[in-house]
């Protein structure tokens, strides 16, 4: 080991932060490039499936709600963005990436919202599993990336009591309501068990990270965590729970649950979910509708420079 | 006889603690340039190990919103009380999340 790798082990190991300026390995930057790019899409592809439902939303507090939902998920990712280009990779470099499919985002947002109650189980669940992760992430060994986690937290807290408060009315609501709910429940609980990644013996990347403190649990602990969590949050609803197998167990003070359908987690994954295509292709085509909008950018600021140099002259 | 700080810029000084945390302002002080300043900063702020980084900026390159304006640039946000996780009311079992 070279010092530089030596000083750069001594400060993780004394859980010290790592800030741009540092030196650190290649494969480090690259691993954290990987990840908050990874969880910038994510917040950025995220805003389609609820924003699907932003005009139809069913009283005039459930759109205002929505609607600062969506929009703290791209304050969200413009954290992530800027974190990630303290590590010296360009936005226009990162966009490019999500849209040629180099980089991914959470298999979550392929699938699709088709009644109002996804709009409550994806704040109560999608939500709800991304702060078990990211309440974990505030600790990352990476300065930027941890305070980045550390403000989107404080905000996520909102998202995920007005998606369970949403999934409650309508679980509290007439039988066509509460089934309405308890669909919504057995289609988004798996996929959202699944956002935790592969079991950590198939996980190509966890080893390392957990190494270098990237991240600070195992996709499973962490799945266990959110499990753990829901079952009181659905027995509240007077929901069935979509596991059957869901059982205490008093040993491991834990719940025992069902293996998850992993040959549809990695058929997402590569691109097979039932909304991948879509989700790209509306993100390049408001990227192009937005070109004219950083053209009159650029005019301006350019037609400021000049204007001010001729004033100077 | 002009005084010396008339003639010299005045940069704003942010300390970082500790590694981990956002860099803080601190003060302000007079100085030729950056790298003065930064030595400056050092002598003066951190001669008890204050900080671990230190930024320093030229206060004229500081863009900053008027206290005055205050109500009116943060207005739209005030009757959006949803915007807070309090604002929903949820039964007691699940009050946690």
């Amino acid at each position: 080991m070279t010092s530089q790798e030596e000083n750069f082990m001594r400060k993780i190991e004394a859980e010290e932060k790592i800030e741009p300026k540092d030196w650190m390995p290649e494969a480090y930057r690259k691993n954290l490039i990987r990840q908050i790019s990874q969880h910038a899409h994510s917040e950025v592809i995220g805003m389609q499936p609820e924003g699907n439902w932003i005009t139809r939303a069913p009283s005039l507090r459930r759109k205002a709600v929505l609607l600062s939902k969506v929009q703290d998920e791209a304050g969200h990712g413009l954290y992530l963005y800027s974190a990630c280009e303290t590590l010296g990779i360009s936005r226009s470099e990162m966009i490019e990436q999500l849209q040629s499919g180099a980089a991914k985002y959470s298999s979550i947002f392929n699938y699709p919202t088709l009644t109002w109650a996804d709009v409550g189980a994806i704040g109560w669940l999608v939500d709800g599993a991304a702060i078990v992760n990211q309440v974990s992430l505030q600790r990352t060994s990476y300065g930027p990336y941890s305070r980045g986690m550390i403000r989107i937290c404080k905000e996520e807290s909102f998202h995920q009591r007005q998606g369970y408060e949403a999934i409650l009315a309508l679980a509290k609501g007439s039988p066509e309501q509460k089934a309405m709910a308890q669909d919504a429940l057995n289609r988004f609980y798996w996929p959202a068990l699944m956002m935790f990644g592969p079991h950590d013996s198939e996980s190509a990347h966890s080893q390392k990270s957990m190494e270098w403190k990237i991240k600070r649990e195992t996709n499973d602990d962490l799945r266990q965590k959110f499990v753990d969590q829901t079952v009181k949050q659905i027995e509240v609803l007077g929901l069935d729970h979509p596991d059957k197998n869901i059982k205490w167990n008093e040993e491991r003070g834990h719940y025992d649950s069902s293996d998850l359908n992993w040959d549809e987690f990695w058929s997402v994954i590569n691109g097979n979910g039932h909304c991948n295509r879509q989700r790209i292709e509306h993100h390049v085509a408001a990227h192009d509708e937005g070109e004219w909008v950083r053209d009159a950018l650029s005019a301006y600021n350019e037609k400021k420079r000049a204007k001010k140099a001729q004033n100077a002259a | 006889m002009t005084n010396i700080t008339e003639k010299l810029e005045l940069f704003e000084v942010f300390v970082r603690s500790k590694r981990g945390l956002d860099h803080k302002h601190v003060g302000s002080l007079h100085a030729e340039d950056h790298e003065q300043a930064l030595e400056y900063a050092r002598d003066c702020y951190t001669r008890r190990s204050e900080g671990v980084s230190i930024w320093v900026v030229k206060s004229a390159d500081i863009c900053s919103s008027q206290e005055d304006d205050a109500d009116c640039f943060y207005d739209p946000n005030d009757d959006k009380p949803y915007r807070h996780a309090t604002y929903y009311v949820l039964p007691d079992p699940v009050n946690n999340m």
